[in-house]
């Protein structure tokens, strides 16, 4: 049983080769110390109604394991989709347990070999995941410096861990390796997490980059993705699709594609698949396929969805407040009166939604590219009337997630389809699906009303966010009269508030809520005649939010100037996740064409302990990047219930040419747990490009994406 | 059906398919070559690029039939064994990759890049990979692993 936990290293385990099934589990787990962790914290903020299902302990986020060959294995709910954990939380269990890098190995998003999981979202792996992983290793060792003490005879006083061995320090030659201690024992404990647990000067592999552990299999092309799979017999269902959400099938004719060879239609309720082995004979029979459709009633559109949601979105929260806005109003000698847009965004990741599930004695195992397989696995069960023990998800890596990747509908609709037809099924969404059934990133519209008094200093701030929701809607400065409400925002919306679904998106609604404010002070500074780093400093007394900006204006080599200066440089800060972000950019602007290039990007962003500094800064040059795209050219189109926008000829995502140089600068709280990190850089991303666009030229943009054409239409206005 | 004969990562290869099918498919679903990815299916995005007697190619959109008695480069078949090629130890270098969904297809753009010639600037670089769509913002990466394996190449490796 040794080599039971090699057996399941990933990715090797993600193949067919991988049948180990919970009691197997249980079984390779039986010798050796395995410490399973609670933290209540990862419970609470379980969201959706999604809950562990009744299959799991359902006071567990983690096991460690470690055999009786010294090998350490992870068993982690969660998912790798580039954001680099497979690398960053083995790093944090040998930290703490004094092994190796390379000895300790990791399972993740495994329904049947992993405890339950919410889900790979929200920056949380390594800020709340991660104090999980580290009090497991830190049990294990305590476990095993016990064991030691027994064995040795000697005061658990006198022992150390190095090298995965414990050893008496008062006689180095008395020592027991990780292996000979946990040799024939089944050990289980369960313990709480502890929320923060001490960083050390003395780390050794944490605050280091070791080699990605993904690397060589993704330059050599053998990373597999879910739609790489493939089991002996399957085949590829393409699906018959509405050509509008909204739209409701009437009639449907099937018989021309029955006739292609080879060709199984399945019609199972409103799921209308045509299935062969390769996947353009069963492209092809689906486009005999004769369907007509009721049209859809929306009547919505990209132009005039801003006052539909005005209009449609629910009853206001109010999400902060302070003092009174009537006091406030009468300290104010100007005014600030503005309303900022933001269209749908789709997340358009270059996997689109894949799956494959294979159907076999009772079971259906679905591997799929989802960034929720637990949840993911409780949809499949209830779609297929299954008990919780005859359904297996496997996330193999996923190809970009971004947010998009906690909807997995056609995991299910590859469940569905394996079990009509009891072939292993194959389901890679088509571009164009990818776009029709995207959760975009919600459309927003922000009203802001806010005041200077005669010394240029802000005495009210009145916001209202319609559509975006209310992460990173509160600001941050120091004002005495405040309030900020909330309508709507990626979940819990009326029904039709939106034309098709939306869902979270890269920090979801904190992008469109930093647009309006970060813009808002701009405007504020330009009018006070006031240089836009300095009238933030003016307002900002929390320390990290004022490290970051004076880094990032060190870095950039920013002189004070009052906007429009010419120069085009723009400033905007963010907090999102626990970490704390101030952006800064350089554009150049083509008054002729409307055309904005960016030249330069810097970003400061204090993110507390870095865990792996070369990965935290992957993810800080990913998000300047991803973040040029909603701010200068990506905007979904669509009219009435029609997503236009089929594929990336009209969607226009940042390219090569288009992305700058990126300067990231990692500030450290000292004694600060790690805090989120695949997200908070993006944040301030349209504000601080709007910022700059005004300073070169003098326009202010209030929609965003910035596209040429609006560019021009502000310079006229 | 046809029998299309090609060379396929230097082996003497036949598949027997309709003709009219894309090398993309055929590669995947017939040959078990799945690093070669789809990813937009009418070449927009670059990940499913495969090198042909020499050019960068985008196998979404070539028939199966146009490349019989071609030479065809897969990213299966860029790496000696496992001494991988200069641009793949670049990338590693570099991390030029999160997701690595689109990292075949960009290794094999810049491997036909610098194969043509490895006399290019960043920003040629740049515009010369403008046909490859990353989400993850690996670009800048990318561009400094193309950059060093471009310097490899000049000093001779293959």
């Amino acid at each position: 049983m040794n080599s039971a936990s090699e057996e399941m290293v990933v990715p090797d385990g993600w193949g067919f080769a991988a049948t180990i099934d919970r009691r197997e589990f249980l079984k390779v787990t039986g010798i050796g110390v395995l410490i399973m962790i609670a933290f209540d914290a990862l419970e609470a903020l379980a969201q959706e109604g999604e809950r562990p299902d009744s299959s799991y302990p359902t006071d567990l986020n983690a096991y460690l394991h470690i055999g009786a060959d010294g090998k350490v294995t992870c068993f982690v709910g969660k998912i790798e989709m580039g954001q680099g954990v497979m690398t960053s939380l083995p790093q944090l269990v040998a930290e703490e347990l004094e092994v190796p890098l390379e000895s300790v190995s990791i399972v993740m998003g495994d329904t049947d070999l992993c405890p339950w999981d919410m889900g790979t979202f929200g920056s949380l792996s390594t800020r709340l995941f991660g104090p999980v992983l580290r009090t497991a290793a830190a049990e294990a060792k305590a476990v095993l410096i016990q064991l030691a003490a027994e064995k040795l005879g000697v005061p658990v006083a006198d022992l150390a861990v190095e090298a995965g061995a414990v050893v008496n320090q008062k006689d180095p030659t008395r020592r027991l390796t990780f292996g000979q201690l946990t040799a024939g024992k089944r050990i289980e404990r369960k313990f709480k997490a502890r929320p923060t647990l001490e960083q050390d000067s003395s780390f050794t592999v944490v605050g280091h980059s070791p080699l990605r552990r993904d690397a060589i299999e993704k330059v050599t092309g053998r990373a597999m993705y879910a739609g790489d799979l493939m089991p002996p017999g399957a085949v590829h269902a393409r699906i018959l699709r509405p050509p509008a959400h909204g739209a409701v099938l009437e009639a449907v004719d099937t018989s021309a594609a029955e006739k292609v060879a080879g060709v199984q239609v399945v019609r199972d309720a409103e799921l209308i698949a045509v299935l062969h082995a390769s996947r353009e004979v069963a492209d092809r029979a689906l486009g005999l396929v004769k369907a007509t459709f009721k049209p859809s009633a929306s009547t919505l559109n990209d132009v005039n969805i801003f006052e539909h949601l005005v209009k449609a979105a629910p009853e206001g929260t109010t999400v902060a407040e302070a003092g009174a806005l009537s006091d406030g109003e009468k300290l104010a000698t100007q005014v600030f009166t503005q309303t900022y847009t933001k269209g749908y965004v789709a997340h358009a990741a270059m996997e689109t939604h894949s799956a494959v599930a294979e159907y076999s004695e009772g079971k259906v195992t679905v591997w799929a590219s989802t960034q929720t397989p637990f949840p993911l696995k409780s949809q499949v069960q209830k779609a297929l009337g299954l008990p919780a023990d005859k359904v297996r998800v496997i996330t193999p890596y996923v190809g970009g997630g971004f947010g998009g990747k906690s909807a997995g509908q056609q995991a299910i609709e590859a469940a569905r389809l394996a079990k009509a037809t009891g072939k292993p099924v194959r389901v890679v969404w088509s571009r164009a699906e990818e776009f029709f059934f995207d959760t975009f990133d919600m459309a927003t519209v922000i009203k802001v009303r806010s005041g200077l008094d005669a010394s240029n200093r802000i005495v009210f701030w009145d916001y209202e966010v319609i559509g975006a929701g209310s992460r990173g809607a509160a600001h941050f400065y120091d004002i005495a009269h405040h309030r900020t409400q909330v309508r709507g925002g990626w979940n819990n919306n009326p029904r039709d508030l939106h034309p098709f679904a939306v869902g979270p998106w890269r920090a979801p609604g904190a992008n469109a809520n930093a647009f309006a404010r970060e813009s808002q002070l701009d405007i504020m500074a330009a009018k006070a005649g006031v240089d836009p780093v300095a009238f933030r400093l003016k307002h900002l007394t929390d320390a990290r939010m004022r490290a970051v900006v004076e880094a990032a204006a060190k870095q950039f080599g920013w002189t004070p100037k009052p906007g429009p200066s010419g120069r085009g440089f723009g400033v905007a800060c963010g907090v999102d996740a626990g970490t704390y972000t101030a952006n800064m950019a350089e554009v150049k602007v083509d008054k002729a064409t409307g055309a904005i290039e960016v030249v330069r990007l810097v970003c400061a962003q204090d993110m507390g302990l870095v865990v792996n500094p070369e990965g935290a800064r992957q993810q800080m040059e990913g998000c300047l990047t991803m973040g040029l795209g909603y701010a200068l050219s990506e905007e979904v189109h669509f009219k009435n219930g029609a997503v236009l926008d089929t594929n990336f000829g009209t969607y226009h995502l940042p390219r090569f040419s288009a992305v700058p140089k990126m300067e990231c600068v990692l500030l450290s709280t000292p004694g600060l747990a790690p805090q989120g990190g695949g997200e908070p850089a993006i944040v301030p991303m349209g504000a601080v490009l709007a910022n700059a666009v005004f300073d070169a030229v003098g326009a202010r943009l209030l929609h965003l994406p910035m596209t040429p054409a609006r560019v021009k239409a502000a310079l006229k206005a | 059906m046809k029998t299309i004969a090609f060379t396929l990562n230097g082996k003497p290869t036949q598949v027997t398919v309709d003709d009219t099918r894309t090398l993309l498919w055929v590669l995947r679903d017939e040959l078990g070559l799945t690093g070669t990815k789809y990813g937009c299916g009418i070449a927009l995005c670059g990940a499913c690029t495969v090198v042909i007697d020499k050019q960068a190619v985008k196998s979404c959109s070539t028939r199966i039939a146009d490349v019989a008695g071609k030479d065809v480069t897969t990213i299966e078949g860029l790496a000696n064994g496992t001494q991988l090629h200069p641009v793949q130890e670049a990338f590693v270098k570099h991390l030029s990759f999160q997701c690595g969904f689109c990292t075949p297809g960009l290794v094999m753009g810049a491997y036909a890049m610098l194969l043509k010639s490895p006399q290019v600037s960043p920003a040629t670089i740049g515009s010369r990979l403008n046909g490859h769509l990353c989400r993850c913002g690996t670009h800048e990466r990318v561009i400094a692993a193309v950059a060093e394996a471009a310097a490899a190449m000049k000093g001779g490796a293959r």
